[in-house]
């Protein structure tokens, strides 16, 4: 019959017809540099592209947050929200760093416990990070708070925690091996490798396949056998565990820890992701596309900077930018639903 | 559109057809959905439109309720060419539709849902609560539907649903009404009631087009009738010119034999029992056993609590008292991933709330079930080649219309959809497999293969459990029979002694 036709024609057509939608982000990116090259020669009269180290400099700032956001992407993905990263940042920035105290360090904060391997503070760091992401996801899967709130309440209590641990003292010198996780290109490597790795997850593991679902329709995914809740509480826990990396290795590069480190770095890992092309409904998003938003993010930051834009310029702008990324966003999804 | 409202007021109109279509012509990216295609409806008839899943059925309505703006061709309106841009705008012409889909808002009340955006106001402009209860109340005496004007939708079963979508677009007072397949999550009553508003409707004017799979339907209820293949236009006759072979050989270009090709097969062991299961205010005391090949039928009115039974046995919301045997073996189904371990499938009622990923491509919603049960993957890592071919073999034996499987899954025809999730549960290999209104929205040709699938499972030993609102569906499969009258058990019968009377006895008691 004529319909069994259009079913089998092109076996060979099927995998892959459509482009991937990273390229119009891609696009985007490269529309942007070109602007700030051409700006560059007629305000400034020099390259911006051109410069290597303001590259350099452009990527390392940015990619401590991009650890954050690829946490993040996975979140939003599953139809969710995390505020609390930042604060994450601060309190295992605190917690991580009082562990990472060189031997003989006087004034250290636990003076028995200076000197340690570094994988102790790495690990107690991440711990905490996990225990911060169980609380939220627990609340959000079996109390059924909204993500917003929850992830509030923890963005309250864990940036409360970080100025309590040591009433509002920073905490410095670290040894040489816990600095060297935030020395030179550091970050960005930790940041390529935790891409890397949740680029696979998402696109070839079942982890990421449930995570796409639930965030599509939550019911439907739990009555195709996904144990939603369970599944809810390991995305939010990767969260969070992210976010502490990112504490440690801003802690490290810095070779100290105040209680207000990370602040507002939940909002730009948002922003990262949903320039990236993240759904906020759920159900789409990649880390590629996370991996151009931070870019992207990148090049508008170190761009303004090199025009030698007001600081405070720059902050309006990114918050226009990133409604613009969710306008477009809700745009794509209208013309998915009415194609004229 | 039009320009103001008297123009199309009922009765003004004199001419031949309130709505004709001529020459339209509908392209989606990879598919052409409408082809040069004509649909002309006179004013106080029924004109069903019929045609294979995929045929361009609901784009051509939504073209005419302004859901989508057609490529080519127009639309006329009591002799005047239409420029409908919005639904709003069509609703203004005097166009109302009630979609395949239903489109409700769970969280707001009936009346909430039936009146939005034309509120009732009161002096200081804010919205009458009360005048709204009154109004729906009043629509809902017009039509005999019982339901309460302040309950939440959320709370109402799929059925339910569909008659406030029904009251809802019967409030428009329009003089177009279409109808996408209302019928195909009622039952037998239901469908008798919304026939008795349609003869209604039509008597006063209103021009119906009507659409539906249900070839019994037609001939009860449609005056013309218009027929689509792959996006052409094929013929438009008076029904009563025609016979059933004749549509459905204008539908498909073939003709088709064993509409139910039930083979008996043997019976073998009891694979579940269950045992005065309970979940209080929506079924009691409900025990029955399923055996290995036996294929149950379950009937019974909208309300009945048919749905809740197979959804507590899956786990999606668990019975409070009784209890649930597999294979001997008492198992506490407390969720569906238990179910699932013990090897069930449940494809549910609600294709839109409870099954599809809209979002999401083809692949990506057969393969879901599949993957839950850990055996396409190695150690995480999905096996897609192996899961894409398994997608692709089951997609060509469901005759799935698609430009390709990456196609997002909002993006097919609402029959499509059904089969897709036919798929899921197909490649899970369930040992008891529970469905609920299988062949909903799915075209003849379609629906025996699907019949003959599932015998051919129960064929291998497989229990199925199938509730079914078509009465000739439940009596041409089953093997048994159970009918279910206000949350109990009303009585069995074997496939021998089954007919229409006797369920229907049951099912009203
Ligand atoms: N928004 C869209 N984007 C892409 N393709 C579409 C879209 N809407 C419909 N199609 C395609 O157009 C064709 C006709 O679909 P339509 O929904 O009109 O079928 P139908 O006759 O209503 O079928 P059914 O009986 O299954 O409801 C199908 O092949 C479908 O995949
Ligand atoms: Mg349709």
């Amino acid at each position: 019959m004529a319909t069994q036709d259009t079913n089998i024609e092109r076996p060979a057509a099927r995998a892959h017809r459509k482009l991937p939608p990273e390229l119009n982000i891609l696009l985007v990116l490269v529309g942007i540099a070109l602007v700030f090259e051409i700006l560059g020669w007629i305000f400034q009269g020099q390259s911006f592209l051109g410069n290597v180290g303001r590259l350099k400099i452009m990527i390392l700032q940015v990619s401590v947050i991009g650890i954050i956001a690829v946490g993040v992407t996975q979140v939003i993905i599953s139809g969710g929200i995390d505020l609390s990263s930042g604060s994450v940042v601060g309190a295992v920035a605190m917690v991580s760093m009082s562990l990472a105290q060189a031997a003989g360090y006087e004034r250290a904060i636990y003076p028995a416990l200076t000197g340690l391997p570094v994988v102790v503070p790495l690990l107690v760091g991440l711990l905490c990070g996990a225990l911060a992401g169980f609380v939220n996801g627990w609340l959000i899967a079996y109390t059924r708070i909204p993500p917003f709130i929850a992830t509030l309440g923890m963005m309250v209590t864990a940036r409360g925690f970080a100025k309590w641990y040591t009433k509002g003292q920073p905490v410095s010198f670290p040894t040489d091996s816990f600095a060297s996780l935030g020395a030179g290109m550091a970050p960005v490597m930790i940041f390529l490798l935790v891409a890397v790795i949740f680029h696979v997850a998402m696109k070839y593991t079942r982890y990421g396949k449930f995570t796409y679902a639930i965030g599509a329709n939550a019911q439907a995914a739990r009555v195709s056998g996904i144990n939603v809740e369970r599944h809810l509480v390991k995305v939010y826990v990767i969260a969070a565990v992210l976010a502490a990396l990112a504490g440690i290795v801003v802690a490290a590069r810095g070779q100290t820890a105040q209680a207000g480190m990370g602040m507002m770095y939940e909002l730009d890992a948002i922003a990262m992701a949903v320039i990236g092309g993240t759904s906020l409904t759920g159900g789409r998003g990649s880390i590629i596309g996370t991996s151009i938003g931070m870019v992207i993010f990148g090049v508008i930051i170190s761009g303004f900077t090199f025009l030698r834009l007001d600081a405070y310029y720059q902050e309006m702008i990114k918050g226009v930018i990133i409604v613009a990324a969710v306008v477009a966003d809700t745009y794509r999804q209208q013309k998915r639903g009415k194609k004229t | 559109m039009l320009d103001g409202q008297g123009a199309n007021a009922r009765g003004v109109f004199e001419g031949e057809f309130i709505l004709e279509v001529d020459h339209v012509r509908k392209e989606f990216p990879g598919v052409v959905a409408l082809d040069d295609v004509q649909l002309k409806i006179r004013p106080g008839t029924v004109h069903a439109l019929m045609g294979e899943n995929g045929a361009g059925k609901s784009t051509l309505m939504k073209i005419i309720a302004g859901v989508y703006n057609p490529d080519r061709g127009e639309v006329r309106f009591a002799g005047r060419r239409l420029e409908i841009r919005t639904p709003i705008d069509a609703l203004n012409c005097g166009i109302a539709m009630i979609h395949q889909e239903l489109n409700l808002m769970n969280t707001m009340t009936v009346a909430e849902n039936i009146w939005i955006g034309r509120e009732p106001k009161s002096g200081m402009g804010l919205i009458d609560h009360g005048e709204m209860r009154r109004m729906t109340r009043a629509l809902f005496d017009d039509l005999g539907i019982r339901l309460d004007p302040a309950g939440m939708v959320g709370d109402l079963t799929v059925a339910q649903k569909q008659m406030v979508e029904i009251a809802k677009a019967v409030s428009f007072n329009s003089d177009v009404l279409i109808m996408d397949e209302p019928t195909s999550a009622i039952t037998e009553t239901e469908v008798e009631h919304l026939f008795r508003i349609i003869r209604d409707l039509r008597a006063k004017g209103v021009g119906i087009v009507y659409i539906t799979h249900k070839m019994s339907e037609l001939f009860e209820i449609a005056d013309e009738l218009t027929v689509f293949r792959d996006g052409r236009y094929i013929a438009t006759v008076a029904a009563s010119d025609v016979t059933r072979d004749d549509i459905i050989r204008m539908m498909v270009g073939r003709e088709i034999t064993d509409m139910f090709p039930k083979v008996p097969c043997e019976i073998g062991e009891t694979i579940l029992e269950v045992r005065n299961l309970a979940l209080p205010g929506v079924f009691h005391d409900v025990s029955f056993d399923l055996r290995r090949g036996e294929i149950l039928g379950v009937a019974g009115l909208v309300g009945s609590g048919r749905s809740n039974v197979a959804e507590a046995i899956f786990g999606v919301t668990p019975a409070v008292s009784g209890e649930i045997r597999i294979s001997g073996e008492k198992v506490a189904v407390t969720s569906p991933s238990v179910a699932m371990r013990h090897g069930m499938a449940f494809l549910t009622e609600d294709r839109k709330e409870t099954g599809c990923f809209l979002d999401l491509d083809c692949i990506e919603n057969i393969q879901v079930a599949l993957l839950t049960t850990g055996k396409v993957d190695n150690r995480g890592f999905v096996n897609q080649r192996e899961v894409n071919r398994l997608a692709e073999e089951y997609a060509a034996k469901l005759r799935v219309k698609t430009p390709n499987l990456a196609e997002t899954v909002a993006n097919l025809s609402g029959g499509n959809q059904q089969k897709l999730l036919i798929a899921r549960w197909l490649l899970t290999e369930p040992g008891i497999l529970i469905l609920d209104e299988p062949t909903r929205g799915i075209d003849v040709g379609a629906k025996a293969e699907i019949h003959r699938l599932i015998t051919q499972l129960a064929g291998q030993g497989v229990a199925v459990l199938m509730i079914s609102s078509e009465l000739p569906e439940v009596l041409g499969m089953s093997d048994r029979i159970m009918v279910m009258h206000e949350g109990h058990v009303s009585g069995f019968l074997d496939r021998s002694e089954a007919d229409q009377v006797r369920v229907m006895e049951l099912a009203a008691k």
